[in-house]
């Protein structure tokens, strides 16, 4: 072999290793960009938190401006629409505490029965057959529930109660109570399925049934799961706009009363977003301090329920 | 203290034990008190709204007269509404996923993005609507239009996508990827290549739970000013012309079918009423056999891999 063949081999090793080079940094080069592009899709939820928290604060900055945050807490009217608007925003308020007690009186007794039933009772196969079923509840569209509160179940509940009017926040509060008892329901029967099963062991080792096994041992053992659930359950009830929209009617009433016809802080947002306020009027801005009163509630019943699951937190 | 005789423990035992019996039977009505109103929800919807379902009910435009009117520009709205939507929810949802169960570091601020996610699963839906209003309708200038609610309702369900995404990743075995990088794979490759198409069936089925929930949401589209009643269609997207596209419809002003439904509801005349309901029937329908494939695929990739 002469030096120059030697010297062509030896080149043509080197391109090939330098070319293999820029391959391998070309592909960590695109392993990266991947890995940063999806970095950038996981922090694009926390943007989102971020711009709902600032359209809520901004825009409610603008209405606290012209409406004194005294008079929104104090004032028993809310008549942002009317000639001479006053801004409170109790009745919206009671609406909704109305609408979302009703729902809960329903959902909470039932949604717990069912988990105990399904995690207690129900063999495998009727498990299998009727969860999938139940879920289907919380798939049905909101209107279509609005449609049914106000054409079925308002109907219905008028041949009981005769004085009971066509729009009322019992009828919303059942449909809605109906409609969360699946979100109630699994979350408490995945608590319950995660007790371990010496506890339920012991409890029938002496002599309990599965009733008592599953009222004063896995229910007391599982309730911070159950917890966690019920207050899922109640922010599903306070932010849930289309059955109270349609069936409870778009009226502010301050009053405790489920039989009568009250608008709920999400029902007023869809009644003002439904005409066409101009961009920037104080009833614009209303619409944005209703939401955040909606997420301020949302809130504190979850903070509130942080602080029982932890005061009652079992570890096992 | 007085001991307690055979007979009186007996009766006591007896009594636990019809109580506990009897609470099967309670438990199981109570699963019927859900189904039962589903039931009854469904023949209701049929029985009203079965009889408007012809043919020109899904060719006319809403009108002044309710036997005239029909959901064209509505389902016309929700389809392309739902393109816009699924196109923006899956992949920011996949590779938020992925990021998070194949390549996030264990530190805080990943716990942030976690907690986060978490916590945008519970906000209400209506609130969504507050912020598209206030960001993309008014500070990007998207308007009214079927951009806007597209993105609203990715936003929407982009939640449900990522854990659902993220818990079929998690069901692919260590093992696999060992496999993988084994040969020399690289990270993307192997999830690229492995764990992703493993994963599919899991993540088409969030998908699908997903756009379910996106088809019957009202409220957000309400907030963002969606239009009851339009009697036009958005611009064509496919041209006969050069360039053949067009994205203009992605600007349309729209109306989608739940709000449609909530509009003839909200009218006094019974007539309308009708219309509402067969509007909630085609509604109905879509939800459930979107949620019932969604069952299927959840069955049959279940059964399938055994790893």
């Amino acid at each position: 072999m002469n030096t120059d063949q030697a010297d062509a081999g030896y080149l043509a090793a080197q391109r090939q290793v330098k070319s293999l080079a820029t391959g391998a940094s070309l592909k960590k080069l695109r392993e990266r960009v991947i890995e940063f592009g999806m970095f950038l899709c996981a922090l694009f939820s926390v943007a989102i938190t971020l711009g709902i928290v600032w359209v809520l604060l901004y825009e409610s900055w603008h209405f606290f401006e012209n409406v004194s945050l005294v008079d929104f807490l104090t004032d028993t009217q809310w008549t942002v629409l009317f000639e001479n608007p006053r801004y409170g925003i109790m009745p919206l308020v009671t609406g909704t505490l109305v609408t979302s007690g009703i729902a809960l009186l329903v959902a909470l007794p039932l949604g717990t029965t069912v988990a105990i039933y399904l995690s207690e009772y129900a063999n495998a196969t009727v498990r299998e057959i009727l969860k999938p079923i139940l879920e289907l509840l919380s798939a049905v569209p909101t209107v279509v529930c609005g449609y049914f509160a106000l054409l079925f179940i308002t109907p219905m509940l008028q041949s009981v109660l005769p004085d009971l009017p066509g729009f009322n926040m019992l009828s919303a509060g059942i449909v809605i109570g109906i409609m969360i008892i699946p979100y109630v329901s699994s979350l408490s029967e995945d608590a319950m399925k995660a007790v371990p099963v010496h506890i339920r062991e012991g409890s029938y080792a002496m002599g309990a049934t599965r009733l008592q096994t599953a009222l004063r041992v896995l229910v007391p053992t599982a309730f911070s799961g159950i917890a966690s659930a019920y207050v899922l359950g109640f922010s599903r009830a306070v932010g849930e706009t289309m059955v109270v929209a349609v069936a409870a009617g778009t009226q502010p009433n301050l009053t405790l009363n489920p039989m009568e016809g009250a608008a709920t802080i999400t029902a007023y947002i869809v009644q003002v977003s439904l005409g066409d306020l101009p961009h920037g009027s104080v009833a614009y801005q209303s619409i944005f301090a209703a939401g955040l009163t909606l997420m301020c509630m949302t809130l504190i019943f979850n903070i509130g329920g942080y602080l029982l699951r932890k005061r009652f937190r079992e570890i096992y | 203290m007085q001991k307690p005789s055979q007979s009186d423990i007996e009766t006591k035992v007896a009594g636990n034990k019809n109580r506990d019996k009897l609470f099967g039977v309670v438990g199981l009505l109570s699963t019927f008190v859900g189904m039962l109103t589903l039931a009854a929800l469904l023949a209701d919807l049929a029985t009203n709204g079965l009889a408007r379902l012809q043919p020109h009910f899904f060719t006319s435009f809403p009108s002044r007269f309710p036997a005239q009117a029909g959901i064209l520009s509505a389902w016309v709205g929700t389809t392309l509404v739902m393109i816009v939507t699924a196109l923006t929810a899956v992949p920011i949802g996949v590779g938020a996923g992925v990021y998070l169960e194949e390549y996030a570091p264990k530190n805080w601020f990943t716990a942030i993005i976690e907690i986060n996610i978490a916590n945008l699963a519970g906000v209400p839906s209506i609130v969504y609507g507050l912020m598209a209003l206030g960001l993309f309708v008014y500070q990007f200038r998207f308007g009214q239009s079927i951009l806007s609610a597209g993105l609203t309702l990715a936003l929407l369900i982009l939640p449900i996508v990522i854990v659902s995404t993220r818990e079929s990743i998690r069901a692919v075995p260590g093992s696999m990827r060992e496999a993988a990088y084994a040969l020399g794979a690289t990270k993307w490759q192997t999830t690229s290549d492995h764990v992703l198409p493993y994963s599919m069936g899991g993540i088409l089925t969030g998908v699908i739970i997903g756009l379910s929930r996106a088809i019957g949401e009202t409220a957000p589209l309400i907030t963002i000013g969606a239009l009851t009643f339009i009697a036009f269609l958005p611009d064509a997207p496919i041209k006969a012309e050069f360039p053949f596209v067009s994205f203009e419809w992605l600007w349309s002003p729209f109306s989608v079918m739940p709000i449609q439904m909530f509009n003839w509801v909200s009218r006094p005349q019974a007539e309308f009423h009708l219309n509402a309901a067969a509007t909630g029937l085609v509604l109905m329908v879509m939800t459930l056999l979107m949620n019932g494939i969604a069952i299927y695929f959840r069955y049959r990739f279940r059964k399938r891999i055994k790893w």
